[in-house]
């Protein structure tokens, strides 16, 4: 067993110190998690103040540049990925996209991922009754078609990005509430949790500070998967006309733009088709990382200079 | 030396953990004959396990590594062995049964196609196969052994899964049967039983017995010779009865020492006005009754014993104890006010004086919370004990008080022992000063030399913080150190209560007699003549 003797610091500061430089020393131990998480500092760095820098030039038409292939120099830096169909240079429009893009992603995996888990605790630890009333409204969204629900619902309130979330977000509730649920049924029985009843904690407690860190890993794991889920289901509503309206772009946009091209310009929904995965990718690799970081059991694996150990 | 059938000679197995390199097994041999049983000792830790897995192949390799050493069965070197060649011995000439015979019985086939199939895979026809089964099911005792064959693993109770599961090594008629604590998970009833039938079995067919345990008991009851195992060595062999009357390794002498049931018995305490009165507390789980009138009385700074095998409701009885199950009937006057009546913010302020220790502490630890946050919770629930500037001090006095070291206090249970783990659940109990604390098998999870240092512990706090407790077991001698009064349970009701002298020296009712016949003395003469005994009851009724 690791006998790492910490040191008991009496002051609160220090430690809160010691924890984040421990955390950081944890990332380095894992190249990998490392990678994701300076990607994704420059993903939401750029979505912050990329759309500010560059918006003329991606909204700049140039029609000698229609469907410029990537590589070619000619068109300056901005060209490098290429251009599309109405000549718009490629680089500076994912950037401004992204903005739009973790707005949205980020936005319906937040909302959708604490109303699931929150009513998948209720639904889990409390009386059948109110579990069950829980569970068929669960049924109810994932029996109706979820794009045709955000059609209907797109079409009367009006797109907007904020309608897009929410819509999106309670689409994808029942996924959070139905594995919260069923983790929340077997980890009530553990021990430790009659442990903590015995001692006379309340259910909040009980459900907080004992079923929820339990349950966190799994629910991370999902939400990262979900972020492509969105990120797609975005797109194809965008492609029907109701979600981001151009001139405003979004990746998954921008891929359903390019489809029509595929066979003669692929590039068009190649760039934003790899800002999708790579940015998926790396919320999945730092989840993956946060789960062992986070958990005491396991920590040792990056404690011990991520060697990984069957 | 040829003419022993199994012999292991120098064998060394290392592990690589994230800690390094373990030496799981270091230059162990021990040898078994035709005919001969042999047991290896030892505690949680000791090796005993990786030394007859690597006799089987179950060693996961890589983590583990066989370093040196060999595994002579019928003179041929197993370790050299190919794969094809190992399978061919295993299941045919060395069968092995192991602890838990439900996870090893596979749930959605029946039972008399599992052990036909232990003859199938080694090529005996089908029918002859069931044919086969059937008669070894009749020969280890199953009740309506044709009906048996058709049935599956979760329709038998423990002790006979474990029957089956002796049919099922002996399918193939093997020269050696390991034997992983074949008894551990059973009653102590049927821990008797099966022992006894293992026993005949190899009178029968004449092979070799190696059987793996912890419990002295076992080795006394049917091992011809020992090996005693600690840290991955052998520290001492021979004869049962030699290593048992003058163990020569300090580690013996140890272990034997720590074996409950030898101290001197607690003389009742003078009456006085009790704390807890139960009064025919019943609960029903649909048509079964789990507690059928139970009643009894406990004094401040006494120790209630609750004795009884599994299915005796006496878990339920502290569930309901501590309401984490709500009873059907009768009454419990904690202090004079019925607790089974408590609104939720009287049972708030109850929860305060009772307390419970729990079995397995792995599991009743949360695996998340330091040992610091697990202590300080009772704290931050009920927060009119102790302000937060003194949690740091008490959780070092608590846990010096239940023999830890202060610095404990920032690691993480999985850090510890089995044995620590439950003194920080010890500590976790008494955070919150409880006048009553209910230990639910808090020590049969724990290897015998920290058994007695967990039951010292707690029978020190009774002494010096008159700390009432209700002492949950299904072993005997454990109890008989510790207890001032016992109450024996058998299916929901109790059998009879007595104080600890009068239930031990002169117990009553049969069922008690034959719950301290069938517990196992680590002496082997003891056990040689308590054996008589039982066979002689046996051929009487």
């Amino acid at each position: 067993m690791t006998e790492t003797s910490l040191s008991t610091a009496e002051d609160d500061l220090p430690e809160m110190q010691s924890a984040a430089r421990r955390l950081l020393r944890m990332l380095w131990a894992d190249k990998f998690a490392l990678c994701a998480a300076l990607f994704l500092l420059v993903v939401v760095v750029l979505a912050i103040i990329g759309p500010h820098l560059l918006d003329a030039a991606a909204q700049k038409q140039n029609l000698r540049m229609r469907n410029a292939p990537p590589f070619g120099f000619a068109n300056g830096w901005m060209g490098v990925l290429g251009a599309d169909a109405l000549g718009r240079p490629l680089l500076p429009r994912i950037i401004v996209a992204m903005q739009n893009t973790m707005l949205v992603a980020a936005g319906a995996v937040f909302f959708s991922s604490i109303m699931g888990s929150l009513l998948g605790l209720v639904a889990g630890y409390a009386k059948p009754g109110v579990s069950q009333v829980i569970m068929r409204l669960a049924d109810v969204i994932m029996s109706f078609p979820s794009l045709l629900l955000a059609v209907v619902v797109l079409y009367m309130a009006g797109p907007s990005v904020l309608n897009l979330v929410l819509v999106l977000a309670i689409t994808r509730i029942p996924v959070y509430l139905r594995t919260t649920r069923a983790e929340v049924l077997e980890v009530r029985e553990r021990m430790f949790v009659s442990a903590a009843r015995v001692m006379g904690a309340s259910s909040r407690r009980i459900v907080f500070r004992h079923i929820l860190p339990v349950v966190l890993p799994t629910l991370m794991t999902i939400a990262t998967l979900d972020f492509a889920f969105v990120m797609l289901a975005e797109s194809s509503l965008s492609f029907l006309g109701i979600g981001i309206q151009p001139p405003d772009i979004t990746w998954g946009l921008m891929i359903a733009q390019g489809r029509s091209y595929l066979t003669t310009a692929w590039w068009l929904s190649f760039w934003p088709g790899l800002a999708i995965i790579l940015t998926t990718l790396s919320l999945n690799l730092l989840s993956n990382w946060m789960r062992i970081a986070l958990d005491p059991v396991q920590r040792w694996r990056l404690e011990m200079g991520g060697r990984k150990n069957g | 030396m040829a003419e022993h059938l199994l012999e292991v000679k120098n064998l060394s197995v290392e592990f690589h953990t994230a800690a390094g390199t373990v030496q799981a097994v270091k230059d162990v041999s021990f040898h078994l004959g035709r005919g001969e049983t042999l047991a290896i000792l030892g505690e949680s830790g000791s090796g005993k396990s990786v030394s007859s897995s690597a006799i089987l192949d179950l060693i996961d390799m890589p983590p583990g590594r066989i370093t040196s050493g060999q595994i002579l069965f019928d003179g041929k070197d197993l370790l050299t062995l190919s794969a094809a060649e190992r399978r061919e011995i295993n299941g045919r000439r060395i069968a092995m049964i192991f602890q838990d015979p439900l996870s090893h019985l596979n749930p959605v086939y029946t039972v008399g196609w599992q052990i036909a199939e232990a003859m199938t895979t080694h090529g005996l026809p089908r029918a002859e196969a069931e044919a086969a089964a059937l008669k070894l099911v009749a020969r280890v005792g199953i009740p309506n052994p044709e009906a048996s064959l058709g049935k599956y693993p979760h329709e038998f109770s423990g002790g006979q899964r474990q029957r089956l599961m002796i049919a099922m090594a002996l399918a193939m008629k093997p020269d050696v049967l390991i034997a992983d604590e074949p008894t551990t998970a059973l009653d102590v009833t049927v821990q008797a039983e099966v022992l006894s039938l293992l026993a005949e079995l190899q009178q029968e067919t004449g092979m070799g017995v190696l059987i793996i345990t912890h419990d002295l008991g076992v080795v006394a009851e049917i091992a011809e010779r020992v090996v005693v195992m600690n840290a991955g060595e052998v520290v001492e062999t021979g004869l049962t009865r030699d290593v048992y009357k003058s163990p020569k390794h300090p580690y013996t002498r140890k272990l034997i020492g720590a074996a409950p049931g030898k101290g001197a018995m607690h003389a009742p305490l003078p009456k006085a006005e009790p704390v807890l009165s139960v009064r025919n507390v019943v609960k029903n789980y649909g048509p079964f009754r789990a507690l059928d009138g139970v009643s009894f009385d406990l004094m401040a700074g006494e120790t209630m014993a609750i004795v009884g095998e599994s299915g005796s409701g006496k878990s339920t009885l502290a569930t309901i104890l501590l309401r984490l199950n709500e009873p059907d009937a009768g009454e419990a006057l904690w202090k004079g006010r019925d607790l089974f009546q408590m609104s939720p913010a009287e049972l708030y302020k109850l929860r305060r004086d009772l307390q419970m220790v729990f079995q397995d502490p792995t599991q009743s630890l949360n695996p998340r919370m330091s040992v610091y946050e697990l202590i300080s919770e009772a704290w931050v629930i009920h927060p009119d004990i102790l302000p937060k500037a003194k949690w740091r001090a008490r959780v070092a006095e608590l846990l010096v008080q239940v023999g830890l070291k202060p610095e404990f206090a920032s690691r993480y249970p999985h850090q510890f022992s089995g044995g620590q783990r439950q003194r920080i659940a010890i500590a976790r109990a008494l955070a919150l000063e409880p006048k009553l604390i209910i230990c639910d098998e808090a020590v049969s999870a724990l290897d015998v030399s920290v058994q007695a240092q967990v039951i010292d512990l707690l029978d020190g706090l009774r002494r010096e913080m008159g700390i009432a407790f209700i002492f949950i077991a299904h072993d005997l001698p454990v109890v008989r150190d510790f207890a001032d009064h016992v109450m024996v349970m058998q299916k929901g009701r109790v059998v009879e209560m007595g104080t600890v002298r009068e239930i031990f020296d002169h117990p009553q009712m049969p069922y008690t007699q034959a719950l301290l016949a069938a517990g196992l003395d680590p002496d082997p003469d003891v056990q040689a003549a308590r054996r008589a005994e039982r066979l002689a009851l046996a051929k009487a009724s």
